[in-house]
């Protein structure tokens, strides 16, 4: 009898903090691709740290500014030195949450297309925005993938007359990052 | 009776779980959103925080690999090829029969390759004295942006041929191919203090075959230094200076200084320049310098300013891997 009550006391409490699940990554992948006709640019970033709350949907994206890699090393210089002042602003930040976080549960194996609104910081500059998103669970891990649009005037980057026609208007970023079980 | 407390308990337990696990905290969700927000933030950037703070190299100290005439502690990035037209011009100031010395040209016609992110190496043929130089140069220390290096290290050396016409010689001299050649060595120590200020210091070692007179040492020491004032995200103002150091030097040249202002737009750099030397080698303008800034008292003239330029074009010749396959690898 006793035994069996303090089974089921501690089975419940493993269902109540199941789902307080966080999720970690600091190897999450973070490209952005803009191009014209005069100048293709596109650059890879390996070393995005993202922590999600499984139960809460709340998460945060930390993209350090410096580590996007460049096909071309002298627009890998000049996007860090003239247009994302990395130096200054070292990191680019995304914080918010899945809005649709109730609707859906991160313990069970799935894709689920997930909501988020949060505030956005690109070159020191916060903007509130909502992205659109997947989110595959597997085991212990969740995927993290989204495609979404940046317009770099929004953020105060400045582009000058000289390359304005080289320099895509809207840059699409694209997110897939695997997180495990923290 | 036994089964029924189980259940009776069993129910409760689940009831309350339910309660708690659902419609309470929902509850609460909506009425303290900002508060538990907040807090969950804070959990989350207190996770981010314990990440290992990763190594960052100061970048970009100058905009290009020389600063002037001489080399800056920049080196062309891996895999890219820099193609350098440099010209420098004859007086300035001496009017328009000359057209602002732009009748008069001297022109290096150079390549720089990035063979890793640490060593390059160039070569470039001059029309002074018809010279061909090659370079190389190796990062050995590099800034960091946090604690750790303050500063950065790099060596350069060179060599250089002159192909003048030999020389008549009175009979039983003989003049050896050895005679043209020249040997630079140089340390470019530099620190980048903000995005503003660079400053950099060049102790040189310059060797010369041949010098004019036996009393004329063949080894140069000079020191060097230059910095850079960036004005915008594109223009940058360049100083450099340097100083022979008595008794290693030849006879009848001056220290040179040249001023330059780079102008950057996409894949070029423009650097428009002011100095008195019209040579492009190290041999030649920092030990073998022939005219002097400012006013000349001998010959009654500003004879030896002299304008030039040095333009980069850079081609990426090895792609990085992530980019080779092409097209978007991400997904």
């Amino acid at each position: 009898m006793k035994r069996s009550i303090i089974l089921l006391v501690a089975f419940s409490l493993i269902a109540l903090h199941g789902n307080a699940q966080k999720y970690l990554t600091r190897t999450g992948k973070v490209s952005f691709y803009g191009s014209t006709p005069l100048e293709t640019i596109e650059a890879i970033n390996n070393e995005v740290a993202c922590v999600l709350d499984a139960e809460k949907g709340s998460f945060i994206f930390q993209v350090p500014v410096k580590s996007f890699k460049f096909e071309k090393s002298l627009m890998q210089e000049h996007f860090n030195e003239n247009y994302m002042e990395s130096s200054t602003y070292p990191k680019a930040e995304y914080r918010g949450s899945i809005e649709n976080i109730n609707d859906i549960d991160l313990s069970k194996n799935g894709t689920y297309d997930v909501k988020t609104k949060g505030n956005l910081k690109i070159h020191g500059v916060t903007k509130e925005v909502s992205l659109p998103g997947k989110l595959i669970v597997k085991g212990n891990n969740i995927t993290v993938q989204s495609k979404f649009k940046v317009v770099p005037q929004d953020y105060n980057i400045e582009i000058p007359g000289v390359v304005v026609d080289k320099i895509a208007k809207e840059i699409e970023v694209t997110v897939n990052s695997i997180m495990q079980t923290k | 009776m036994r089964l029924l407390h189980f259940f009776i308990l069993a129910s409760t337990i689940i009831t309350f779980s339910d309660v708690d696990s659902f419609a309470q905290p929902r509850k609460e969700h909506q009425l303290q959103v900002d508060e538990s927000d907040k807090k969950d933030g804070d959990d989350l950037l207190d996770i981010l925080k314990d990440t290992p703070e990763k190594k960052s190299y100061t970048t970009a100290a100058f905009k290009t690999s020389r600063l002037v005439n001489g080399h800056s502690i920049e080196n062309t990035g891996k895999g890219v090829l820099d193609f350098r037209v440099n010209h420098r011009f004859g007086n300035l100031l001496n009017g328009t029969s000359n057209f602002f010395g732009l009748d008069d040209a001297n022109t290096r016609i150079g390549f720089d390759y990035g063979v890793t992110d640490w060593l390059m190496v160039g070569f470039g043929r001059n029309t002074y004295q018809k010279e061909y130089d090659g370079f190389l140069k190796v990062k050995l220390l590099r800034q960091t942006e946090n604690k750790g290096m303050p500063l950065s290290l790099s060596y350069m050396g060179a060599s250089s041929i002159q192909s003048m016409p030999a020389p008549t010689l009175p009979a039983g001299q003989e003049y050896h191919f050895s005679n043209r050649m020249y040997y630079v060595n140089q340390l470019l120590i530099a620190r980048k203090f903000n995005r503003w200020l660079s400053l950099q210091i060049m102790p040189t070692h310059v060797h010369y075959n041949l010098v004019p007179t036996t009393p004329e040492s063949n080894d140069l020491v000079a020191v060097g230094v230059g910095g850079r004032v960036k004005l915008s995200n594109r223009v940058a103002i360049n100083g450099e200076y340097y100083y022979r150091v008595p008794g290693t030097e030849q006879n009848g040249y001056y220290n040179v200084l040249s001023i330059g202002v780079d102008i950057e737009t996409g894949g070029h750099v423009f650097q428009l320049i002011i100095s008195n030397s019209r040579a492009m080698t190290e041999r030649a303008f920092i030990g073998q310098t022939n005219g002097q800034w400012g006013f000349d008292g001998k010959t009654g003239s500003f004879d030896a300013i002299h304008f030039g330029f040095n333009l980069s074009r850079v081609f990426t010749i090895v792609r990085p891997k992530e980019f080779r396959g092409g097209g978007d690898s991400m997904y």
